[in-house]
């Protein structure tokens, strides 16, 4: 009896303490959600000084986002962009990770090279775009390196090609974030019992079937989170497409992101227009994390 | 132990987010606390007809305020932000311009003029030519007007017109009022017209530069004698987009004046043909090369033959301060160029329901039309003030030489200028229509799109910009 009320004490105490995180997460993330839903409804914009609005007009906002073929190429830009970026991220992190985790290589230096892949991450990422924008500049070192080894004649205007701006993107994105992924998914390698790689090398397993049979199976459940949070991450870019090509999304809107074309409506204060793309946002990132997630959750159950 | 140690970090954790939400707390406290104040300075308001005992003025750089701090008669530092006129304090409220962030701040307290505390009133901001419209327009109604100041015409006749144009609204009456003038015009590069045009002369060089198609004659002339004859193809939009014949916007369309149009045919013909860069102003690549002299790195050929700017555009900007630049050599020469048309400018508006209404009057009138503290502020800055007379006389003196144009006097060029420039077609989506049509030029440019391609780009991004006017088609 007296121990079970030692019980409920504790248990007021945990109460108390979640207290502050409800407190915060209801004033700085509840409301303002709701109150995005809200404006999503109303047109409200300022015209100079002048505030037009709010006025009641619907699914209107909602009905322009998709009539005027903004919001599907901004959202193939951003998919574009992150799928660049992140399967060369994925593959690296899995090799360095398998590596890292794999006691017969007995890596030396493994915390130094942990922490120096991690270190890209570090940087601002408004910093890391400049100094991209920099490097890639028409007279910038790249170009002047490639053209002192004979490659180029004239200098390559990487900013005015689709292509080439959105692989920088990627490449920056890749840089980021691949050691954060390395060490998630070393952190879910490490997880993995020896036992079973001791006793598939018994069975005479290869490295390569080892890794395909032992370790991605067992390494499913961190796998699937780093895609989602980096899906998540993906859909949310924003910062270094919006400085490297100064919020324009140069060539011709092609490395626009859906939340730099949000932050466009912001200059306006275009509420209505910018809830109802926040709400669209929210519904796409909660049907893919969905998907992704029930993907997985299947196969497990086989 | 251990389970000792995690609890009191629990509790340091909970206690420092519930502190973080204390101070929230206590903003709101802060703000209703004031509003309390309001009620009892309204109230000593009405008992007695006294001014404020605090004159708020917003800037987004020291300029106006070391004129204000040096020239105006009476004032009195306490520190760098703060200072007295007899017994007002003045407060200085410094907000840097960049990202719009200097507008944001003052909207923001704008808007919330009617239920701040007396001392919090903004009584005098400042404001630029590319967005002077928003705040001077009538049914905004943030800036006073001056004749409700008790500030007359006749105490502005020495003014220059199109400064007096920026600041009008829509029925005409002024809201605004400048001590400078920023009349722009070619600064060129004096060895390069000494061998392509044979005379550094501001007079030879004119001649050469007098008209549009006599200036594109010459960057034919330039780019076979080496020269690039601009660093960009945006530097000569300000002198058309200065010059247009019809507003960007009439009734809610954007409609693409023919003097623009003509910009855009005319640089896309340069670029192709190489007379200049595909770099953007303020670039860190062949415009700012062409301060100094040419390298073979710099992809400006042998040279930039000039630009287009201000007084302070010369002073500041072409890195004069730098000793191999062309500027520390006084390698440049001033001339009024194709067209008139001016660069930047401060103006001074006193706020609707600012509490010291005399004092804002007796400012703007002592700092703009004051003949003696102008010519004390053009001789003291080397600016070129509002006042014709005192740019008339300092045209004809020696102390208007400026070393980086080697010695030349511009006075009598600014004088020209200023007076041709003529405003009549500006609007409060000036800023944003010349921004986006420069930013969507730039496809056109790069030969990756076609002007009206490139034109469609521009009608996208004004509608976002300014969700209530849409692209004439």
């Amino acid at each position: 009896m007296k121990k079970s009320s030692k019980v409920t004490r504790f248990n007021v105490w945990g109460y108390i303490f979640l207290i502050p995180f409800f407190v915060v997460f209801f004033i700085f993330q509840m409301i303002p959600l709701v109150k995005t839903i809200y404006y999503s409804f109303f047109e409200r914009y300022e015209d100079g000084l002048i505030v037009v609005g709010p006025r009641f007009v619907g699914l209107e906002n909602y009905a322009t986002l998709f009539s005027n073929g903004d919001l599907p190429k901004y959202f193939a830009n951003t998919m574009i962009m992150w799928v660049l970026g992140f399967v060369p991220q994925i593959i690296v992190s899995l090799l360095l990770a398998a590596w890292f985790s794999n006691p017969s290589l007995r890596l030396k230096g493994q915390r130094f090279f942990k922490t120096v892949i991690y270190l890209p991450n570090l940087i601002m990422a408004s910093a890391f775009a400049m100094l991209f924008f920099a490097m890639f500049s028409d007279s910038g070192p790249i170009n002047a390196m490639l053209m002192q080894m004979g490659i180029l004649s004239t200098p390559y205007k990487y900013f005015t090609h689709t292509l080439s701006t959105r692989l920088i993107v990627a490449l920056m994105n890749f840089l980021m974030w691949f050691g954060n992924t390395t060490i998630l998914l070393l952190s879910g390698m490490l997880g993995i019992s020896t036992d079973l790689f001791e006793a598939a090398e018994i069975d005479g397993a290869t490295g390569t079937q080892i890794f395909f049979k032992i370790t991605m199976p067992l390494l499913k459940p961190i796998f699937v989170y780093v895609l989602i949070t980096s899906l998540i991450g993906g859909l949310q870019m924003f910062d270094v497409p919006q400085i490297l090509t100064n919020g324009e999304g140069f060539p011709d809107r092609t490395s626009m992101t859906l939340i730099m074309y949000l932050n466009k409506h912001l200059f306006s204060k275009n509420y209505g227009m910018a809830g109802a793309l926040s709400v669209i946002l929210l519904i796409i990132t909660g049907i893919l994390s969905f998907a992704v997630f029930r993907m997985t959750a299947k196969d497990e159950v086989d | 132990m251990r389970k000792r140690t995690k609890q009191i970090l629990a509790l340091g954790v909970a206690a420092a987010m519930a502190f973080s939400m204390a101070a929230c707390g206590s903003k709101t406290a802060d703000t209703s606390d004031s509003g309390a104040k309001t009620d009892t300075e309204k109230k000593d308001d009405s008992s007695s007809t006294e001014e404020g005992k605090v004159l708020n003025i917003r800037v987004w750089n020291d300029e106006f305020m070391t004129r204000v701090v040096e020239q105006y008669p009476g004032y009195e530092k306490t520190s760098d932000t703060e200072g007295k006129i007899g017994d007002v304090t003045v407060k200085w409220s410094v907000e840097p311009n960049d990202d719009n962030n200097y507008q944001n701040k003052l909207d923001a307290a704008l808007k919330a003029q009617d239920s701040a505390a007396a001392d919090d009133k903004v009584d005098i901001f400042l404001v630029e030519a590319d967005y002077a419209l928003k705040y001077v327009n009538a049914d905004a109604n943030v800036a006073m007007k001056l004749s409700d100041l008790g500030i007359s015409s006749s105490d502005l006749s020495s003014q220059y017109k199109y400064t007096q144009q920026v600041v009008s609204d829509e029925n005409g009456d002024l809201r605004g009022s400048t001590w400078q003038i920023c009349p722009a015009g070619l600064i060129y590069n004096r060895a390069i017209a000494k061998e392509v045009i044979g005379s550094d002369d501001p007079a030879d060089v004119q001649a050469a530069v007098k008209d549009w198609d006599s200036y594109y004659a010459l960057g034919k002339k330039m780019k076979e004698a080496g020269y690039l004859v601009q660093a960009t193809p945006y530097d000569t939009y300000r002198v058309y987009s200065n010059n247009v014949s019809n507003p960007w916007v009439t009734d809610g369309k954007v409609t693409v004046d023919p003097s623009i149009k003509d910009w855009a045919e005319k640089a896309k013909a340069e670029v192709d043909d190489g007379e200049c860069s595909q770099d953007t102003l303020w670039g860190t690549n062949e415009w700012n090369a062409g301060f100094y002299p040419a390298t073979d790195t710099a992809n400006i050929g042998k040279g930039v033959f000039c630009y287009f700017g201000p007084a302070w555009f010369f002073n500041f900007s072409m890195k004069g301060d730098d000793e191999k630049s062309i500027a520390a050599q006084g390698g440049w020469g001033f001339t009024a160029g194709p067209q008139g048309h001016f660069w930047g400018g401060t103006w001074i508006c006193a706020a609707v329901g600012s509490d010291n209404p005399t004092l804002d009057a007796d400012l703007i009138k002592t700092m703009t039309a004051d003949k003696d503290v102008m010519t004390k502020i053009a001789t003291t800055y080397s600016e070129a003030v509002n006042n014709s007379d005192v740019i008339k006389e300092l045209a004809g003196s020696d102390s208007g030489n400026m070393k980086i144009l080697g010695g030349q006097n511009p006075y009598a060029e600014f004088d020209a200028a200023a007076s041709k420039i003529n405003l009549s077609s500006l609007g409060i989506y000036d800023q944003g229509c010349n921004e986006e049509f420069q930013n969507a030029m730039k496809e056109y440019f790069a030969g990756n799109k076609s002007y009206d391609e490139a034109l469609d780009i521009f009608g996208t991004a004004i509608h976002e910009k300014y969700p209530s006017v849409e692209l004439a088609k």
